[in-house]
């Protein structure tokens, strides 16, 4: 059974349109991702899942629970975490006191602490900035911080809106690097990226979406050898 | 003028504006929605005080905790009714302050009724009048009651803000609600959380004061409620140090304007401050850098 099910999609911006039927599955463990031009439903696909936006029909099943309609935090609490665009890090508050926000949900006080000394394992830069005030550090240390945020509550299923938008090319690749260690770890992620080069060499599975709807899918390494896809989305 | 009188009175009335600011910065903070209610909780919970003294026969002391429940109730059934069904609807910030101002004039008439219009007081022998002896000023025993009950309930909130989970989400919150959503937190049950709070510093201000005035009206609260508003201008929107500054800077003004022979004109003094910080800096007195929003 798959681990997320989107079937059917649509959510609408007053009379605008965004999503007309889409529909897709992650399985465990698989990174998969939906690759787009600007504006395509991309960051609307992932809200609706995340319960961020209203659903005007369709259904979305995660872990065999219908969570369509679902509550924002529910949908976080019960292990679906979506790491926003553009970082979205509690600037005032320092780089702990974010990573613990990010574990808000559990209450497995020792699971917390473990997670906490393996982020910091995984991000020695956010470990020498415990302290400091989260807005203070580099775009590329909030993307870490974001995503260890995330990681701290424990999620099954990770989705990452453009994680290496607004980076220089060198930190590109260690978001990257990051995604694969992730996936290593055995949690499926759903990659939203406009940089469908890289997100198709590290995905299992992708998905196109234009306009609102899914127009191709297909294994990443096929869709990868697609000309079409090359000289639409590869540049 | 004896200075040291002066300063005395305003170290406690300040603490009095403080606490009752507090609670209109931490809604401020956490919703960007001025609670123009905030004033009519702080009377009832000068009220309640007086019932739990005259009805329950406890002590004074006792009757701040219990005013504070009550009044913190309050809070959360203003949030229920007045506050939380615009929000569900997206309306305006404007809606909900005037909603707010609806649900201030419903909680004064219902004080109206059940209390009257007549000024109330504590009974006599409850609040021990008598200036403590051996001083060259004046103070009572009353006075530093609320100025420690002031300060103790400050630092309690500063606490809970700064270390407990509850306080982490408040302020997440007061960040950003959709980011905080995505974190996990339920921003409902973190607004209930800050309309409580809000509530309940209302409430024990409104009992200090009106121990320390002994008068008890259902009217109370206009005096405190441009006030502040000053104060939390003052400090910064939403700024919960800014608001403990600029509580004891009001009441400083105001002391010390009555001092000079301005009695009638104290009112005048605070609001000229008023025009003066939003003319000149608005972001308030108390720099951007050092705020610690909840």
């Amino acid at each position: 059974m798959a681990l997320l099910e989107v079937r059917d999609l649509h959510v609408s911006y007053g009379a605008i349109k965004a999503l007309r039927g889409v529909s897709f599955k992650v399985e465990p463990g698989q990174v998969v991702s939906l690759i787009g031009a600007n504006g395509a439903g991309k960051s609307t696909t992932l809200n609706a899942i995340s319960g961020l936006l209203h659903v005007t029909r369709g259904q979305i099943t995660f872990n065999g629970q219908d969570i369509t309609g679902w509550r924002a935090d529910r949908v976080t609490a019960s292990g679906l975490v979506q790491v926003p665009e553009g970082r979205q890090i509690i600037a005032p508050m320092t780089v702990l006191e974010n990573l613990m926000l990010g574990a808000y949900p559990r209450s497995d006080r020792d699971g917390v602490e473990t997670d906490l000394k393996d982020a910091f394992d995984r991000f020695p830069r956010l470990y020498e900035r415990r302290q400091q005030k989260a807005g203070s550090l580099s775009g590329g240390e909030q993307q870490m911080l974001a995503v260890g945020r995330a990681l701290m509550a424990r999620p099954r299923l990770l989705m990452l809106d453009e994680p290496s938008m607004g980076l220089a090319p060198l930190l590109v690749s260690e978001v990257f690097r990051l995604i694969a260690s992730i996936k290593a770890q055995g949690i499926a992620i759903l990659l939203v990226e406009q940089n469908a080069r890289k997100a198709l060499q590290l995905a299992d599975y992708a998905y196109v979406l234009e306009r609102g709807q899914i127009v191709q899918e297909g294994a990443a390494a096929s869709l990868w050898a697609d000309a079409r896809i090359v000289s639409a989305y590869l540049g | 003028m004896n200075i040291t009188q002066q300063i005395v009175n305003a170290i406690w009335l300040g603490g009095v504006y403080s606490l009752f600011a507090l609670g209109y910065a931490l809604v401020f903070s956490v919703l960007g929605v001025l609670n123009l209610a905030h004033s009519a909780v702080f009377m009832w919970g000068a009220f309640i005080g007086l019932v739990a003294v005259t009805q329950l026969n406890i002590s004074v002391w006792a009757a701040i905790p219990v005013a504070m429940l009550v009044a913190g109730g309050i809070g959360i059934v203003l949030d229920v009714v007045a506050f939380a069904p615009l929000r569900r609807r997206n309306a305006p910030r404007i809606s909900q302050l005037i909603s707010s101002i609806g649900a201030a004039i419903l909680l004064v008439n219902i004080a109206q009724l059940i209390f009257g219009t007549q000024p109330q007081r504590f009974p006599l022998g409850s609040i021990p009048s008598d200036p403590l002896e051996g001083l060259p000023i004046r103070i009572t025993p009353i006075q530093i009651v609320i100025l420690v009950v002031a300060v103790v309930l400050m630092a309690m909130l500063q606490y809970l803000v700064v270390r407990t989970r509850a306080g982490q989400a408040m302020r997440a919150v007061a960040f950003n609600q959709r980011v905080a959503s995505l974190l996990g937190i339920n921003s409902g049950n973190v607004f209930r959380i800050t309309f409580f709070l809000a509530g309940a510093l209302a409430g024990a201000a409104g009992v200090l004061f009106g121990l320390a005035y002994n008068t008890i009206t259902p009217f109370m609260g206009d005096s405190v409620a441009l006030k502040g508003l000053t104060v939390i201008v003052l400090g910064g929107l939403g700024n919960i140090q800014g608001a403990v500054v600029g509580g004891f800077v009001v009441a400083a003004l105001e002391v010390f304007s009555i001092a000079i022979g301005g009695s009638n004109y104290r009112e005048a003094f605070v609001f000229t401050l008023l025009f003066l910080i939003l003319l000149f800096r608005p972001q308030g007195l108390v720099g951007q850098a050092a705020e610690t929003r909840a």
